[in-house]
């Protein structure tokens, strides 16, 4: 594995707090993941490609912000994995450089209507901006 | 009994109804809920990176808050709750984090001591359900479809408020309010929450499953505590009304209608 790769593999490992390594390969959190129609990469691939350090298709793939954050695949992993809090760092390693902003203020006007709760636009914030 | 209360963002603005009926059923229930001063938003959803920190500080003053005046912090809405909730567990169990935090609020220490009830379970652990019972003028009588979504049971190592996968702490309320508990499949799936923003698609697709799920069960008004929720199943064509628990408990206790206010 190059340096990068592995920087990048200890850098999620460490602010996501998971182990992959746990993972016996089950796919529990795949199959009660309400998103999974959506996603190109699932639950259980973010598992083993953060293990095997291959996490640069992950950064570019929309299946980032179709994770629903419901933490049904934490709750309901055998080995507590904990897959969600993967997705969430890869997601941010990914917002947080520079100009990969997923929504800006400018777009919001268009999203909302008159009873869109602030709740989802302050969520959405903490999913697509940083 | 007074206790510290956080409404939250939306309490204030697109769900009033949530909040009030809150305050105004607690006060006949004997309870006071003082809302904590100069809060700030709790931002909608929990990040569970270990090195998110400025994202946290706005639960953790509100949770000082409440230690200061040595009360347990309430909250109503299911968002708030579960990232109010989260952020307390970190400062309790992650000492890099909370040591952090510190650092940077230059108060006294904070380590998690501030004990959290969500609205429902002040009113299963602290009023009981069998005094409300005793409180009910209007009794419900409908078939009423509970819906918890995500946000009040997951995580359940963290939110601990009852079994994630067969809740029953709000059809026991709604039996309570003299109602029929409807049980449905769905009730602790997610209605797709946020993605709303930017993929109605996805999100409507999970709402219908609920409203559906709900409906063959025979549910003639589903509850939620959260806004989000409240929202996500209004747009995904519920033909059915979608109320908060605390405007069914009002209606119930018969101070829905308040001449006062």
């Amino acid at each position: 594995m190059s340096n990068s790769k592995k920087y990048l593999q200890e850098e999620i490992i460490r602010t996501s707090g998971v182990n992959p390594k746990k993972c016996m390969r089950c796919g529990k959190c795949s199959a009660t993941c309400p998103a999974y129609d959506e996603m190109e990469y699932h639950p259980h691939q973010f598992v083993y490609m953060v293990e095997s350090g291959n996490i640069e298709p992950l950064l570019e793939s929309d299946s980032l912000y179709r994770c629903l954050t419901c933490f049904a695949c934490v709750d309901r992993c055998p080995r507590s994995v904990e897959p969600a809090k993967l997705v969430e760092a890869v997601r941010l390693a990914a917002i947080r450089k520079q100009g990969n902003n997923r929504m800006t203020a400018n777009d919001v006007p268009e999203l909302i209507d008159d009873e869109t709760p602030q709740q989802l636009i302050v969520s959405a914030f903490r999913k697509y901006t940083k | 009994m007074k206790f510290s209360y956080f409404p939250g963002c939306t309490l204030k603005n697109k769900a009033k109804s949530l909040d009030i009926y809150a305050r105004r059923s607690a006060e006949k229930l004997g309870v006071t809920l003082e809302e904590i001063e100069n809060w700030q938003c709790c931002g909608g959803v929990f990040t569970t990176a270990k090195d998110e920190v400025a994202t946290k500080l706005s639960s953790v003053r509100i949770l000082k808050d409440a230690q200061k005046k040595q009360q347990a912090l309430v909250t109503v809405c299911s968002a708030c709750h579960n990232v109010v909730k989260q952020t307390n567990y970190a400062m309790q169990n992650d000492k890099e984090f909370a040591g952090k935090v510190n650092r940077y609020m230059s108060e006294d220490e904070y380590n998690g001591e501030t004990q959290i009830y969500h609205y429902l379970e002040l009113l299963r652990d602290v009023i009981g359900y069998d005094k409300i019972k005793e409180s009910v003028v209007n009794p419900i009588g409908k078939k009423v479809a509970a819906y918890y979504g995500c946000l009040l049971l997951r995580p359940n190592a963290v939110m601990r408020m009852d079994d994630p996968e067969n809740p029953t702490i709000i059809e026991d309320l709604i039996k309570a309010l003299g109602g029929e508990a409807v049980i449905y499949g769905y009730r602790n799936e997610c209605c797709g929450g946020y993605v709303r923003m930017e993929s109605p698609e996805l999100a409507g697709k999970k709402s219908q499953t609920v409203i559906e799920s709900a409906k063959k069960a025979g549910a003639e008004v589903i509850v939620t505590a959260c806004p989000l929720c409240k929202y996500n199943l209004e747009k995904s064509g519920c033909d059915i009304p979608v109320v908060y628990l605390t405007e069914l408990l009002a209606e119930a206790l018969g101070v829905k209608e308040d001449t006062n206010e």
